[in-house]
């Protein structure tokens, strides 16, 4: 095996590496706060994959993190770091909220237009941040920071209105509008909250996986993220690609916003993200931008959140939380170090 | 508008700005040498924490104020770590941290207080014996806060530090182009370290200040105080003067905000001034900010 | 105080697989001008980082007064006396010259504030006393390059150097500005420090050096001192045989324009005139040559012919269309370009060869059906390329970084000349590659001339100017200020030419 193969098989490898180092130094605390650690783990996957409800479940929260994880990943090839997924989310939670429950559409076109909504919203406010770095070249990190207080602010001010007397949730959506459980066509899944969203979340990693790599905007879009002064020699246009990037990507993960509106508990609730969009950026860094690897990431993510609840008699679940920083931290430091350990063998 | 109000909404506007201009003044050092400093919403609330469990275990306000500072400088610690002796991504290492802060402190607090939501009462800073300055109206309360009284101290002192001092010309040299440093001797690794570390002491004094002013400390306290901070640093142009001048705008918007809640006016969109004003900052149509070069890049000596 | 006596011997530095200095052995005396000659990766500014420091030779030592010495970094070498002015100047463009000077060894002022007048006044007294003019409270940012240069000289005077290595220096400089350096440098020599002088000009090793190294692939190929040899034989080492004469000229008449520039004004990155009323035609059918000294408007007049950088003023016609807009519009209207960076322009280099040889084509017929990229029809066509220009190795699934210097150009060149445009721009196509590969690409260029194409080449090797053009036109401040053809000038002349001194002035110095 020559050096250089074997640099990239190490490299290859860090997502991988970084979870085991993670669970590892989980492992630490939760023997230091006096449990077993591998029943811990065993009882936590065992919870999240082991029985038709928990893999409900570990689906359920799955699923939002999919759409952020791949919205992250989209606006990446693009050269683009997308930090709003969560004010995405948030405000494309809204629209499908409010459009399900007020538009006046016979049943069969109140879901699509709903669907269409949360994508709208959410790609309108990527496409801010994808403008103002295309016209003024302003910092998109910054920029979608930014736009996350935004939206919390706006979604305060239209509260007023729109929430129901004394809470923050908005009116029910109509029946035609709900996305069903599986539960209703897989009996094993039970009474667990995965619902249609998840095959949405499927069918658009399916579609981004073909759009990044079976067409020319998707090579114009990958051109422009890995080396952008090659991709305007080749007579693309950087601004443009990464403005269109941007909203592509803000309306995948407005579309995320549906799980919980239209699929779970059928209305709009203040914080309902719980910072699924955030996570996303972790999901799409372990899953190295890639559709599939998004995908699972994911679903481990997934589980980490489930059975972080499972365990919480026994670990406090805030230990899961501290696990999945830990696996960001050591995934960014994974990949540099383990170059630099191969450099050393070469 | 009465006098009265005035002079409370003044008052509201200086005390909110505090914990921001303390933050604000630390990222300056960090990203004039070169790291982008997210982290700085987790080393708010890591030092909050540390300042209760400092106080709370003394009963003393200046023991939190040490406390804060170790907790403080920890968390900006493992930032500088992994950014610049790892070299890896300084956004995603701060939004990393801020998640793993976010947890810790939770834990820390169903851990030590048994409780997922709040500490105790605590012990905060008593004024200082101030004389006829105690007397002055809106400032004189205000200053008698040591911490407060450490800002002001701090403010003029950071400046001088950043552009008077061979330390401030190596941290500036270093973020703008640290092959001319590295090139003439210098060693980038620990002058990034020393700017990151200066920023998580600013920040942890923040901190401090939040858990000192509620007597406590309340799971996610901060509130996206530090990303407000991070702005305020950026409409300041990278200058301690300049951000602790945004930090007051901003908690002028905020305090606004505050007196006029329950009016017809939607305060819900004042509190989107800051954010919005910072946009408009980096998209050049308020003034120009322009970053050090090198802020956002590790530093490769291989590569050079 | 003298300058060291400095031995390199048997150096080896490898990057990969590839060796840049293979077991060099160099002398640099004390107090002399040293030359150290070569092409382009040659493993000239491999072989001074190590002696400054900025890299670690795999074998091989460094003796220094006859004693073997490791330089582990830039601090140890500035402490055995060696100074390096870098071809790209290390330099803080925010801050004051003063500033950059002083940067690293401030020296502490009241209270340990910096005392920024004392520095200011040590740099003008440094200054003045080497004939270094330069303002003190003046901003990087603020300066000509040739004043920049003057503040790296300083930097590593202040340093106390007594070695003072130059890399390319005068690449980037304006004639008078080279001059004014050749002052003092000679003004240093003659105070007794040594000095290493990295180039590939020939003329400037005759009117500075004492001695000559001259390096090719890796290697010393020779050295000695600069009276002993004449500018052909440090040619011939540095090259490694007689220019070939390719000068087989085109035999059918050239036909229509097919790259046209009219009036063109263009200005650089800082927004100042790099390009003032240049008027260049280039027909079909022959290869028109762009001579000049680097940063003379060049690189300016490429992009803005490429659709890379606005025209200030004037028409660019690519193939009878008038161009205006982007590079696509460009590239439509019939152009290709082989451009002068092949890693910052030329490649994603991140992708495979297969999508690289797509770049400028990606919304053509070839790279696959309707909205749909790729396929087997792009596979076959990558295939079918890397065989007719001899890329290596033929996998069209291997990421372009992989390749060597030499294979990523005629990569590039693969992806250009098979596309059937009219209008050929070629920049530096053959900068860092192996002889072969200057050869076969060569070779290509004339036979697309000879197929009817009209191609504009610009290069800094002169003798590959002579070699393919038809016609050379010499670039000096952003104008053209000399046309010729190959049969009526030579090297010399054209060296001359460059520098801004009239053609017929050069003749009669000459004769």
């Amino acid at each position: 095996m020559t050096a250089e193969r074997r640099t990239q098989l190490l490299v290859a490898s860090s997502p991988v590496l970084a979870v085991l180092a993670a669970l590892a130094a989980g492992a630490a605390v939760i023997a230091a706060i006096g449990e077993d650690p591998l029943a811990i783990y065993t009882l936590l996957f065992r919870q999240a994959f082991g029985t038709g409800y928990g893999l409900g479940q570990t689906l359920f929260r799955a699923t939002p993190l999919i759409f952020g994880g791949l919205s992250v990943a989209l606006a990446f090839r693009a050269g683009l770091f997308n930090i709003g997924g969560e004010g995405q989310m948030l405000l494309g939670g809204l629209a499908a909220a409010l459009v399900g429950a007020y538009a006046p559409l016979p049943a069969l076109a109140l879901l699509p237009a709903a669907l269409l909504a949360a994508a709208a919203a959410g790609g309108a406010w990527g496409a801010i941040p994808g403008m103002l770095k295309a016209r003024f070249g302003a910092h998109e990190v910054i920029n979608t920071i930014m736009l996350n207080f935004i939206a919390l602010s706006l979604v305060g001010w239209l509260g007023h209105r729109l929430f129901e007397t004394a809470t923050v949730r908005t009116r029910e959506i109509a029946a035609g509008a709900v996305l069903p459980r599986l539960g209703a066509w897989l009996p094993a899944l039970r009474s667990a909250p995965v619902n249609a969203s998840l095959l949405i979340a499927l069918l658009i990693a399916a579609a981004l996986a073909a759009l990044l790599f079976r067409t020319r905007l998707g090579y114009e879009l990958r051109a422009v993220g890995l080396n952008a002064p090659g991709a305007e020699y080749g007579g693309i246009s950087i601004g443009r690609t990464q403005a269109l990037a941007m909203t592509l990507a803000g309306a995948v993960a407005g579309l995320g916003g549906v799980n919980f509106v239209l699929g779970y508990k059928h209305y709009f609730e203040l914080g309902f993200t719980g910072g699924a969009g955030f996570m996303g950026i972790a999901v799409a860094l372990l899953g190295r931008n890639s559709p599939l690897g998004v995908i699972i990431a994911a679903l481990f993510f997934g589980a980490l959140a489930y059975g972080g609840l499972v365990v919480n008699q026994r670990v406090p679940r805030e230990l899961i939380e501290v696990l999945e920083a830990l696996v960001i931290l050591f995934a960014i430091s994974a990949r540099p170090l383990l170059e630099r350990v191969a450099r050393r063998w070469a | 508008m009465s006098a009265g109000v005035v002079l409370l909404f003044l008052a509201a506007a200086l005390r909110i700005s505090v914990p921001y201009a303390l933050a604000s003044i630390g990222s300056c050092f960090s990203e004039r040498g070169g790291v982008v400093c997210i982290a700085l919403e987790g080393i708010l609330l890591t030092s909050a924490l540390g300042y209760t469990l400092g106080a709370y275990a003394t009963g003393n306000a200046y023991a939190g104020l040490l406390a804060a500072l170790a907790a403080g400088i920890a968390t900006a610690w493992l930032h500088a770590e992994v950014t610049v002796r790892f070299r890896a991504d300084q956004i995603t290492s701060g939004l990393g941290i801020n998640l793993l802060a976010a947890g810790l402190t939770r834990f820390g607090l169903v851990r030590v207080f048994h409780s997922s939501s709040n500490s105790p009462r605590v012990e905060g800073f008593a004024d200082l014996p101030l004389g006829p300055l105690a007397h002055l109206p809106v400032l004189g309360s205000l200053i008698a806060s040591p911490l407060v009284l450490l800002l002001l101290v701090l403010l003029p002192l950071s400046h001088a530090l950043l552009f008077r001092t061979a330390f401030g010309l190596r941290l500036r040299a270093t973020g703008e182009r640290p092959e001319a440093g590295a090139t003439l001797g210098l060693s980038v690794t620990r002058i990034r370290f020393a700017g990151v570390l200066l920023c998580g002491a600013f920040a942890s004094l923040g901190g401090a200040w939040l858990a000192s002013e509620q007597h406590s400390f309340t799971d996610g306290m901060t509130g996206g105080r530090g990303y407000i901070a991070l702005a305020a640093m950026i409409v300041g142009k990278w200058d301690p003067l300049g951000a602790a001048a945004a930090c007051l705008l901003f908690g002028a918007a905020e305090a606004l905000q505050i007196v006029l809640q329950g009016s017809a006016f939607p305060s819900e969109l004042l509190q989107a001034l800051p954010y919005a004003v910072t946009m408009l900052v980096l998209a050049g149509f308020i003034g120009r900010a322009v970053a050090p070069k090198a802020v956002g890049v590790p530093y490769d000596p291989e590569q050079a | 105080m003298r300058a060291p006596a400095v031995q390199l011997h048997e150096i080896t530095r490898r990057f990969g697989a590839l060796t840049a200095n293979d077991r060099v052995s160099c002398e640099i005396a004390s107090g002399e001008i040293h030359a150290l000659v070569g092409e382009n990766g040659a493993g000239k500014s491999t072989l001074m980082h190590q002696l400054f420091g900025l890299l670690q030779p795999d074998s091989g030592e460094i003796r220094i007064d006859g004693r073997a010495t490791r330089i582990a970094d830039p601090a140890a070498a500035m402490a055995l006396g060696f100074g390096m002015v870098h071809q790209h100047f290390m330099l803080v463009d925010t801050l004051t010259v003063a500033e950059n000077v002083v940067l690293g060894r401030e020296g502490a002022g009241a209270f340990g504030f910096f005392d920024r007048a004392r520095a200011e006044r040590e740099v003008a007294e440094l200054g003045a006393r080497y004939g270094l003019a330069v303002d003190p409270q003046a901003r990087i940012a603020r300066l000509s390059v040739g004043a920049q240069q003057r503040v790296e000289i300083l930097k590593a005077l202040a340093r106390g150097a007594r070695v003072l290595i130059l890399d390319e220096p005068t690449a980037v400089l304006t004639p008078q500005e080279a001059d004014e350096l050749f002052v003092v440098l000679r003004a240093l020599r003659a105070g007794g420090t040594s000095i290493v002088f990295i180039t590939h000009k020939l003329t400037e090793v005759k009117a500075l050096a004492d001695r000559v190294t001259v390096m090719r692939a890796g290697r010393v190929v020779g050295s000695a001192p600069a009276e002993e040899l004449s500018v052909e034989h440090i040619a011939e080492w540095m090259v490694g045989r007689v220019p070939a004469p390719l000068n087989e000229r085109s035999s059918a008449a050239p036909g229509a324009p097919q790259i046209v520039c009219e009036q063109l004004d263009v200005r650089d990155d800082r927004g100042l005139p790099a390009i003032r009323g240049v008027s260049l035609s280039v027909r079909a059918g022959e290869i028109v040559g762009v001579a000049g000294v680097e940063g003379n408007g060049q690189h300016e007049l490429l992009e803005a012919i490429a659709g890379l950088r606005p025209a200030r003023a004037g028409r660019i016609l690519i193939a009878g269309h008038v161009c205006t807009g982007g590079a696509r519009a460009h590239r439509a209207a019939g152009l290709a370009h082989i451009p002068s960076d092949r890693l910052h322009r030329g490649l994603v280099p991140d992708f495979t060869l297969a999508e690289n040889l797509m770049l400028g084509q990606q919304r053509g017929p070839r790279s696959g059906r309707g909205l749909w990229f790729g396929g087997s029809s792009m596979r076959a066509h990558a295939l079918e390329l890397l065989k007719a220009f001899d890329v290596r190795p033929v996998s069209p699934a291997l990421q372009a970084r992989r390749l060597s210097g030499g294979n990523q150009q005629k990569l590039i060149a693969a992806r250009e000349l098979s596309c059937a445009a009219q209008a050929i721009l070629a920049a530096h196509p053959t900068r860092g590659v192996d002889l072969g590969a200057i050869d076969f690409l060569h070779r290509r260029l004339l036979a697309e001339r000879d197929a009817g194409r009209a191609v504009l080449l610009i290069s800094s090797e002169l003798s590959e100017l002579l070699a393919l053009s038809d016609r050379i036109v010499v670039l000096y401040e952003g104008r053209i200020v000399h046309e010729t053809t190959p049969a009526h000038t030579d090297e010399r002349t054209l060296g001359l030419s460059m520098t801004g001194r009239s053609a017929t002035g050069a003749h009669e110095a000459l004769a």
